[in-house]
């Protein structure tokens, strides 16, 4: 009867020693992938008292072999050499010779090469950080150029523009965006009046919530809302779609087919996101301000009309102009940036991950830097 | 030839299968052996993808079963899921690598997912797999670093990381210039003949058929179905169908429908 059945497992190992140290390995059954661990072991535990002088290793009984066994046959070949004394494999049937001969020992066994993943000094690492942070810089400039340089010759040559996926992005960046600025919008002033009503109320100054309501949505919060929103719904969109694009090699196609990629892709989602977000920035100071209105009405017994005349007294037209500009260079930061982060993804599925991301963390940024550097200059101008 | 088995490993019984309302191709019934290289043929369209997709049971079939060692390949038992997914490997048309995974992560995945070895012994084995299809020293780049035909061979370690029984190729040597598509046939042959390994390959490439292929099955679009089977040379010396004789004397259809006129 088989050993390999008798002992309930699916191999047997059987030693013989002849005189002279000359050692028998017979092995049976299956030696494979799913057993390697087992095999090795008790391979181990057997030749590890012996000081054979001689190895032959008879493969007569082994019913299957597969690329784990062969390691192990690998691994009794190396254990030999290292203890210099003979080692043949004996009755190799075609299958296990075909499988053996199929195996490039030297690459087994060889080192890994170096991993480009290798830890570095930390000379080396400021060195590449810095290095990377100037090429992102470099890129991100470039990239503006590009894209002003494209705006410029759309300006001169308007038929040159997509128009249909302008209107495409158009839809998506803004009317179905619509929705979820208008609730965020709503809640927010509505925060605000009730916020600011505390306040207000211990100096019987209950009208001002509308003043502060309509001034707060127009100069900041309208815009900065609207911003951060399209920054996670468009932005991210933007790089996302482009990043794959880049993966595939498709905008490499376009390249060869002498389409500008900056003005093939970016230039459509940039002008959309320009003409979506100053249109958003209203809907949204309205959103607010009827939020706020909301609050006044029903809890401080403002009649509709004050309260609105009260709002349209503390906005200037130049407060809503100002603002709206404001939203025009937003929409340019992010439908910018989440272009450039599109464009600068390599490689695979993760680098359009990471690449979105960073368009997200990207334009939030700017649209922070942009907005504090538009206090002052209104400050200024004022 | 040598060792091709008498006993089939995929049995393909009265398959129906389509998108939708669309069938693309209806009870379609075939064998492969053991140790057997199958091509199936067909023109563009004709749902060899799709039969390559139900054989491994990617997709479910609208009638009839596909079974791989005698279990289903559409079955949702886990266990007979979990065998039929050790036993048989994919090469996808484009690699199908993970592109952020370098080549040695990328063959590691199955066998770290289905054995208990040692990250060690998954290194040496993959190094073996690595060497098989002559990308030894390419363990830490990524599939983006790689070209077309070293893509293809990296997909074809992957999906031998296993040892599987049965390997599908789809397309295996599109894209490929002459001279890496033929060493590709040799690879392929020389995994069929040393590890006995059962392969249900997808080409157009004449040459490949006539270098790889024992038998082949040919598809056809408007008949939906199988409209010829046997080795590549009865078929192109003794087929009477016109469909494909055009097929390996490289005539096209509206050429031969005239040549029929006359
Ligand atoms: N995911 C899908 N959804 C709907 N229809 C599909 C899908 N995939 C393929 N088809 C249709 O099924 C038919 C067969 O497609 P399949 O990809 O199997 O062809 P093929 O023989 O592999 O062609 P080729 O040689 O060009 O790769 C085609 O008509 C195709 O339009
Ligand atoms: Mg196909």
């Amino acid at each position: 009867m088989n050993p390999a059945v008798a002992s309930g497992r699916d191999f047997a190992i059987d030693v013989r020693e002849e005189a002279g140290g000359e050692t028998t390995v017979s092995l049976s059954g299956r030696i494979s992938l799913r057993n390697l661990n087992s095999v090795r072991a008790e391979l181990h535990s057997i030749l590890e008292p012996m000081k054979p002088a001689g190895l032959t290793v008879d493969l007569a009984g082994v019913g299957y072999l597969d690329s784990g066994g062969s390691l192990i046959l690998l691994e009794l070949e190396q254990y030999a050499e290292a203890a210099s004394i003979p080692c043949r494999f004996a009755n190799v049937s075609e299958e296990t010779g075909g499988m053996l001969g199929l195996i490039d020992r030297a690459a087994v066994m060889a080192p890994l090469p170096p991993s480009a993943k290798d830890p570095e000094g930390a000379i080396e690492r400021i060195g590449e950080t810095g290095l990377k942070v100037f090429n992102d810089f470099t890129s991100t400039v470039t990239f503006l150029g590009d894209l002003l340089v494209a705006l410029g010759s759309a300006l001169l040559n308007p038929r040159s523009v997509r128009w249909q996926d302008f209107f495409f992005y158009v839809k998506r960046a803004g009317l179905d965006g619509l929705p979820i600025l208008a609730l965020l919008s709503f809640l927010l002033g509505l925060i605000i009046a009730f916020m600011s009503s505390l306040q207000l109320k211990q100096f019987g100054a209950n009208l001002y919530v509308a003043s502060l309501v309509g001034f707060g949505m127009v100069r900041e919060l309208g815009p900065i809302m609207t911003a951060v929103i399209i920054a996670g719904r468009s932005g991210s969109a933007f790089a996302a779609e482009i990043g794959t694009m880049m993966v595939n090699e498709e905008v490499d196609a376009l390249v060869t087919m002498g389409f500008n990629p900056t003005r093939f892709l970016a230039l459509p989602k940039v002008l959309a996101a320009m003409v979506v977000v100053p249109l958003l920035t209203l809907y949204s100071d309205l959103f607010g301000i009827l939020g706020g209105m909301v609050v006044g009405v029903v809890g401080f017994d403002l009649t509709i009309y004050t309260y609105l005349a009260q709002t349209v007294k503390s906005i200037s037209i130049f407060d809503v102009v100002s603002s709206l500009i404001k939203a025009v260079v937003f929409a340019v930061l992010i439908a910018g940036i989440g272009c450039q982060r599109g464009f600068r993804a390599r490689g695979g599925a993760e680098a359009v991950g990471t690449f979105t991301t960073s368009a997200v963390v990207a334009g939030l940024f700017l649209i922070i830097v942009a907005d504090s550097l538009f206090a002052i200059i209104l400050y200024y101008i004022r | 030839m040598q060792n091709i088995g008498k006993e089939p490993i995929i049995t393909v019984e009265n398959l129906t299968a389509g998108y939708g309302d669309n069938i693309i191709f209806k009870n379609v019934s075939f064998r492969v052996m053991k140790g057997e290289i199958l091509v199936i043929l067909g023109g563009s369209g004709c749902g060899k993808s799709t039969l390559l997709k139900h054989m491994f049971g990617l997709y479910r079939p609208k009638a009839g079963r596909v079974l791989i060692n005698g279990i289903d390949a559409a079955t949702e038992n886990p266990e007979e899921l979990d065998g039929i997914r050790r036993n048989i490997g994919v090469l996808f048309q484009s690699g199908a690598l993970f592109g952020s995974m370098t080549l040695m992560e990328n063959v590691s995945l199955p066998l770290e997912e289905y054995t208990d070895l040692s990250s060690e012994d998954i290194g040496r084995i993959v190094r073996m797999k690595l060497a098989m299809v002559n990308l030894s020293g390419f363990e830490n780049h990524l599939p983006s670093e790689l070209s077309g035909g070293m893509k293809k061979r990296a997909g074809l370690a992957r999906a031998m990381a296993l040892d599987p029984k049965v390997l599908f190729f789809d397309e295996p040597s599109a894209g490929l210039d002459p001279v890496t598509s033929a060493e590709l046939d040799i690879l392929m042959k020389r995994i069929n003949a040393g590890l006995g390994t059962t392969m249900v390959v997808v080409t157009h490439e004449l040459d490949s058929i006539f270098a790889i292929a024992h038998r082949v099955v040919m598809l056809d679009r408007d008949a939906k179905g199988i409209i010829a089977e046997g080795t590549p040379q009865e078929l192109k010396e003794s087929s009477t169908d016109r469909r494909v004789i055009n097929f390996f004397n490289r005539i096209p259809a509206a050429a031969g429908a005239e040549d029929q006129r006359a």
